[in-house]
């Protein structure tokens, strides 16, 4: 009765820290929380606190120190008891994992979403400027695919710079990985 | 000053180091790019790449360092990086020569990232379990280093006269230090011997035949193999290694311990 008791305890505190996590946000991409993200892979409670499970990113993301600080932050506030983090880079951090929420907030923050990764994107040999029109990225403001890349390369390890050319505006693109 | 660190130097531990360090030394050039590079969106990717870089540098020299510690003491990855004498750097010297112009540098790009794409993703298989997964989020950097790297190879040596000219003076220069990429040694033989991963030799077939299809499209000519064999794999440097390691050192040996 007593472990019984225990246990649904704990499962609380798992369903509460998972609550509070959706209301961390990226620090980079303030849109999005964590779990939008698809970075916390899990919340185990042990009878000495929680451990939070995070996959990083990218590798030198400069970002996941701080967003072991948030997610500690948060759950301190919280008041749900000793915690934390552990990363776990197996299997690696895709873009896929980002939750379809998580891709509408994409959007509306002025952010293309990622399209999904193929299977084999790894390894064959591409160049940037030989992607087909079909393959045009969607303007996140106004919605045509008259759009262009402008930089691989943009303000975070996570996206490229595109323009579009119907409205005009320049918009962020998070790269799949 | 603080003294520098001895290493616990086994096959294993050489093998890392050799990626680790290779990671490492050509993110320092990259990041001398930062305020230079032509045009501020290719300032922001030789920086995006050099973060990259140095992101699995970390990793691989903090796992380099676990396994010196079944030998004896542990070194971190900061001790690693920063306190080392020159021998005890085990980067393809490749990484470690100035930065040149432009086109040598995203020429370079392109071999070391095209080599660590295929690298990687053989490492992803590896043995041991913290070096595949480190391996599974590193191919896939690599491969985007390798898409822009090698679109500029293209741009450039199918460009003007000028940017040809550049691009095909950067692949002489560059190509007679790519035989030490796939020369295989007693190191790789531990490694492929353990799983923990393969013979550089065995890189070399997909390899030139994604440079095939790289330089092809930019209408360059594949050069001849080059007799000349390189050897700071083996801690055996060009004349330009102690001046990167100056320049990277200076701020630990001065101030040891020192943080941000």
């Amino acid at each position: 009765m007593t472990s019984l008791v225990a246990s649904s305890l704990k499962a609380a505190r798992v369903q509460q820290a998972w609550e509070v996590l959706a209301t961390v946000l990226d620090p980079e991409v303030p849109a999005v929380s964590l779990c939008d993200l698809g970075i916390v892979r899990d919340v185990i409670a042990h009878a000495s606190g929680l451990e939070i499970v995070l996959t990083p990113t990218y590798s030198g993301c400069p970002a996941t120190e701080v967003i072991e600080q948030d997610v500690l932050a948060a759950l301190r506030t919280a008041e749900l008891g000793p915690a934390w983090v552990t990363l776990r880079r197996a299997p690696a951090w895709t873009t896929d994992w980002i939750s379809s929420e998580g891709r509408r907030k994409l959007t509306e923050y002025g952010i293309a979403p990622p399209a999904p990764v193929r299977a084999g994107d790894a390894q064959a040999v591409v160049f940037f400027g030989r992607q087909p029109n079909g393959q045009r990225l969607v303007c996140p403001r106004c919605s045509s695919n008259h759009t262009e890349c402008l930089s691989a390369f943009g303000t975070t390890a996570c996206k490229a710079l595109y323009r579009c050319l119907a409205c005009k505006e320049p918009f962020e693109y998070f790269k799949p990985i | 000053m603080q003294s520098s660190i001895e290493l616990n130097l086994t096959a294993q531990v050489q093998y890392l180091l050799r990626i680790g360090d290779t990671c490492l030394i050509l993110a320092q050039r990259l990041g001398e790019w930062c305020g230079h590079a032509p045009v501020l969106e290719e300032d922001i990717a030789m920086a995006n790449i050099a973060l990259d870089l140095v992101g699995q540098a970390r990793a691989v020299l903090t796992l380099a360092g676990q396994m010196e510690g079944q030998q004896g003491s542990i070194h971190d990855e900061d001790q690693l990086a920063f306190l080392r004498n020159e021998r005890d750097y085990f980067n393809l010297t490749l990484v470690e020569l100035p930065r040149g112009d432009f086109a040598f540098s995203v020429l370079r790009n392109t071999i070391i990232a095209t080599w660590l794409k295929l690298l990687w993703a053989r490492l992803a298989t590896s043995s041991n379990t913290e070096l595949s997964a480190v391996a599974g989020k590193a191919v896939k950097e690599a491969r985007y280093h390798q898409q822009h790297s090698g679109d500029w190879v293209v741009r450039l040596g199918d460009g003007t006269a000028e940017s040809r000219q550049r691009m095909t003076a950067a692949l002489s220069s560059l190509w007679r230090y790519v035989p030490e990429l796939f020369d295989t040694d007693a190191v790789d033989e531990a490694a492929a011997a353990t799983g923990i991963g393969p013979l550089w030799s065995e890189l070399q077939a997909p390899w030139l035949e994604d440079m095939h299809m790289i330089l092809g499209e930019a209408g360059l000519a594949v050069p001849a193999a080059s007799a000349f064999k390189s050897e700071g794999k083996r801690g055996r440097h060009s004349e330009h290694m102690g001046f990167i390691l100056t320049d990277m050192q200076y701020l630990q040996r001065t101030f040891p311990g020192g943080v941000w």
